[in-house]
């Protein structure tokens, strides 16, 4: 089968490599029909994640009808048949451990078989990630034609045959990302809610947050179509980060208290216009010394009002310097974190999908089949052709 | 978890690392001095590329040694971070100096220099103490090295299924190779003694024979092996429930009583160069049976799940070669499904 194969830091290849295989007797095999490149992929194509390897397929978010199936993953759930049309989380959840149980699917642990690996960064793994690194799995990820899915019982999820890919594909990550990391803000009536990062996640973050009944939304990028796409879809007020001093504008916006809720929907290779800072950043990054380029971060905590709450949901891989520990502590800030926990709001996503509460589908600018990912990879990086979501095709 | 484990190629790891990172900033030294001068805030001083360039020379010689040389190489590169600190210490004098108003105040951008010396100066200790690190590191494994000893290791984990049945799968001997590893088969034999085969290096077997010292259902169960074994060896596991309905916690005590020279070192081996980490994965296929059915299984590791086997990785993608460790054991299955 084909599939999309990182080649080292900027180079992504499609290749020809074998079919997968049941592994595991709860196993399915998805033959995929739509699967996205996701803002998190750029990390690892930039070669900035851990332990992800040339030759390991990307991919996390994808969807496909169901061609094989375990015999365990039958017994299991009868209901789910080859055939079947399905979205699959990007965690992988046995269903059966204490976090699974607790709805903590994106804390599995049993579905990460390299969790050794995890833990020697981290001290303990989450759960496994299809297509994000062998820390996390070493699974091969669903930018492929074809993807094996373990715990088939537990995550693949069945969509109606009249929604299409475009409207159900982003269930599988960045929507329920964005909704998580409002959900984690506990937005109370009065709430003023920033978010870093115009992004996919960030657009969805913005959306949810006015669902959830903030008072006002405020989204910070510098990139003028992703700033106008939130303000047109989410009602977001957006502020440019290249033409305004973004601390300075928070504190004007809500009258000196600083926003209430903060989200973090950016991660580790943030941007900012102080040449120094990302300089010094990027060079300790480049260097292995430190794995991320905290800036949206720092400047969220910084900004976020006495009390408030710091959300990150944009992706970090090991260690950050200059962590404004200080501003945090002295003014009891809470920090909430984590990958979504995508099987948790699967339902209740669907079914405003399904009654037309939320249209996801305007973040996508770009189809593409399999073939050009290169393409689909390098202009996403670079934001080129108002590039904000690219759907690939098998 | 203590063990009698060799740290020795954990550090050989991160001397090569570092010795990577040398060869990262010694290129750019000495091709762009100019480059980095600025980073480094000291692009206004006449004498800057010059020295970059003998740093960058330097960070070569420093990058041979790690790569190429023994690990007590890394001392080379605490040697040149004193210097380097010694350097940046000098330039951020003078820069102070400038600030008070001393010398050459009111020049465009000296407080931005300032600013990246104090910067490069931060970067730089952060990168001795990783050294330094490493360094005391390559001291301590050169000493004890490969000396055989008993070994003894500790493990422990939570899973989430109640102490009885968890007892009960363990106390079923015929069940522990479908999670550990190292053993091929436990069969019980009718006197209530059972045999043991592990899989030995260079692909030859070791059995022995065992016999059940104490047990307690649902608490505790300790074995120890009989006369006559290569390696003495006896093992004890605790059961007890975990707190706020989170199933039972599992811990494993095993000692191996190994003896010096090459019999020992061969069987130490039995676990591979990791062997605490070994365990530990042992109890992580113990909970993945108890809890889901069966180990699961990813195909990065078609050459199989033991610890020393996991530098054998292959990529993330579908393989031609199945895992080679052990099917999920059938009983283990038909428990699973029956859960
Ligand atoms: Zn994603
Ligand atoms: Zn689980």
């Amino acid at each position: 089968m084909k599939a999309v194969v990182w080649q080292g830091p900027s180079k992504v290849d499609v290749q020809e490599v074998p079919d997968p295989k049941l592994l595991n007797p709860r196993d399915a095999i998805i033959k995929v029909s739509s699967t996205a490149i996701c803002g998190s992929d750029l990390h690892l194509y930039d070669g900035y994640i851990p332990t992800f390897m040339p030759g390991d397929i990307f991919g996390h978010e994808f969807m496909g009808e169901v061609v094989e199936l375990g015999p365990e993953a039958r017994e299991r759930r009868p209901d789910l048949q080859v055939g079947d049309r399905v979205i699959v989380p990007f965690p992988i959840a046995c269903g059966a451990c204490t976090p699974c149980q607790r709805g903590l699917t994106s804390l599995c642990e049993n579905s990460n078989p390299n969790a050794g690996e995890a833990e020697k960064v981290m001290g303990h793994s989450p759960s496994g990630i299809f297509g994000y690194s062998h820390m996390l799995g070493g699974y091969p990820g669903g930018q492929a034609e074809y993807a094996r899915v373990p715990f088939a019982d537990v995550g693949p999820f069945k969509v109606d045959e009249d929604l299409s890919d475009d409207q159900v594909l982003f269930l599988t990550d960045v929507l329920p990302t964005g909704w998580m990391a409002a959900d984690m803000c506990d937005i109370q009536s009065g709430d003023v809610v920033a978010v870093w990062g115009a992004g996919p996640v960030g657009q969805f973050a913005c959306l949810a947050a006015q669902i959830m009944g903030a008072a006002k939304v405020i989204v910070i990028d510098r990139v003028p179509e992703r700033l106008a796409m939130a303000a047109e879809h989410t009602g977001a007020h957006p502020l440019n980060y290249e033409n305004t001093s973004v601390l300075k504008e928070l504190r004007e916006l809500t009258a000196g208290r600083g926003p209430d809720r903060v989200i973090d929907a950016v991660g580790m290779e943030a941007h900012t216009d102080v040449t120094a800072i990302h300089a010094y950043d990027k060079t300790k990054q480049v260097a292995k010394l430190s794995t991320e380029r905290p800036h949206a971060l720092r400047e969220a905590i910084l900004s976020v009002a006495n009390g408030g709450t710091v959300s990150i949901v944009g992706v970090y891989g090991g260690l950050v310097d200059k962590f404004p520990i200080g501003s945090l502590m002295n003014r009891s800030v809470t920090v909430r974190t984590g990958q979504a926990h995508v099987h948790r709001y699967l339902p209740d996503l669907y079914r405003r999908i399904r009654s037309g509460e939320i249209d996801p589908t305007f973040i996508i600018s770009h189809h593409l089949p399999l073939a050009d990912a290169a393409h689909g990879f390098d202009i996403f990086k670079h934001k080129e052709q108002e590039c904000t979501k690219v759907v690939l095709k098998p | 978890m203590k063990s009698t484990q060799n740290p020795e190629r954990a550090t050989g790891r991160l001397v090569r690392g570092l010795g990577v990172a040398s060869l990262g900033l010694g290129v750019p030294m000495l091709l762009r001095p100019g480059s980095v001068a600025r980073l480094a805030g000291v692009d206004d001083s006449a004498s800057a590329p010059g020295v970059i360039r003998a740093v960058g020379a330097r960070e070569l010689v420093h990058a041979a040694a790690c790569l190429v040389g023994p690990q007590r190489s890394v001392w080379t590169r605490v040697a040149g971070d004193a210097l380097d600190l010694a350097l940046l210490g000098h330039a951020m004098k003078t820069r102070r100096a400038e600030r008070t108003g001393l010398r050459g105040w009111g020049k465009r951008g000296q407080g931005e220099r300032l600013t990246r010396v104090n910067l490069a100066t931060a970067a730089v200790a952060g990168i001795a103490a990783v050294d330094l690190y490493a360094a005391v590191r390559t001291a301590r494994a050169q000493h004890g090295k490969g000396r055989p000893g008993p070994l003894s290791l500790e493990a422990s984990t939570t899973v989430n299924r109640p102490p009885d049945e968890v007892f009960a799968f363990w106390r079923d001997l015929g069940n522990l190779p479908s999670f550990m590893l190292h053993l091929e088969s436990v069969t019980t034999q009718g006197d209530g003694t059972s045999h043991w085969v592990a899989k030995g290096p260079a692909g030859k077997k070791v059995s022995w024979d065992a016999e059940i010292t104490s047990q307690e259902t649902g608490r505790r169960l300790a074995w120890r092996s009989l006369k006559g074994a290569t390696v003495a060896n006896s093992g004890t596991v605790h059961f007890a429930p975990a707190p706020g309905d989170r199933g039972t916690e599992v811990r494993v005590v095993l000692h191996y009583d190994v003896p010096g020279g090459r019999v020992g070192r061969a069987v130490a081996r039995l676990f591979g160069e990791e062997p605490e980490q070994q365990v530990r994965d042992d109890l992580r296929r113990f909970k993945q049976v108890m809890e889901t059915g069966s180990v699961v299984r990813t195909e990065i590791l078609p050459h199989g799940t033991e610890a020393k086997r996991q530098f054998l990785q292959g990529p993330a993608q579908p393989n031609d070669k199945q895992p080679n460790d052990k099917q999920p054991n059938e009983h283990a299955s038909n428990e699973g499904s029956s859960r």
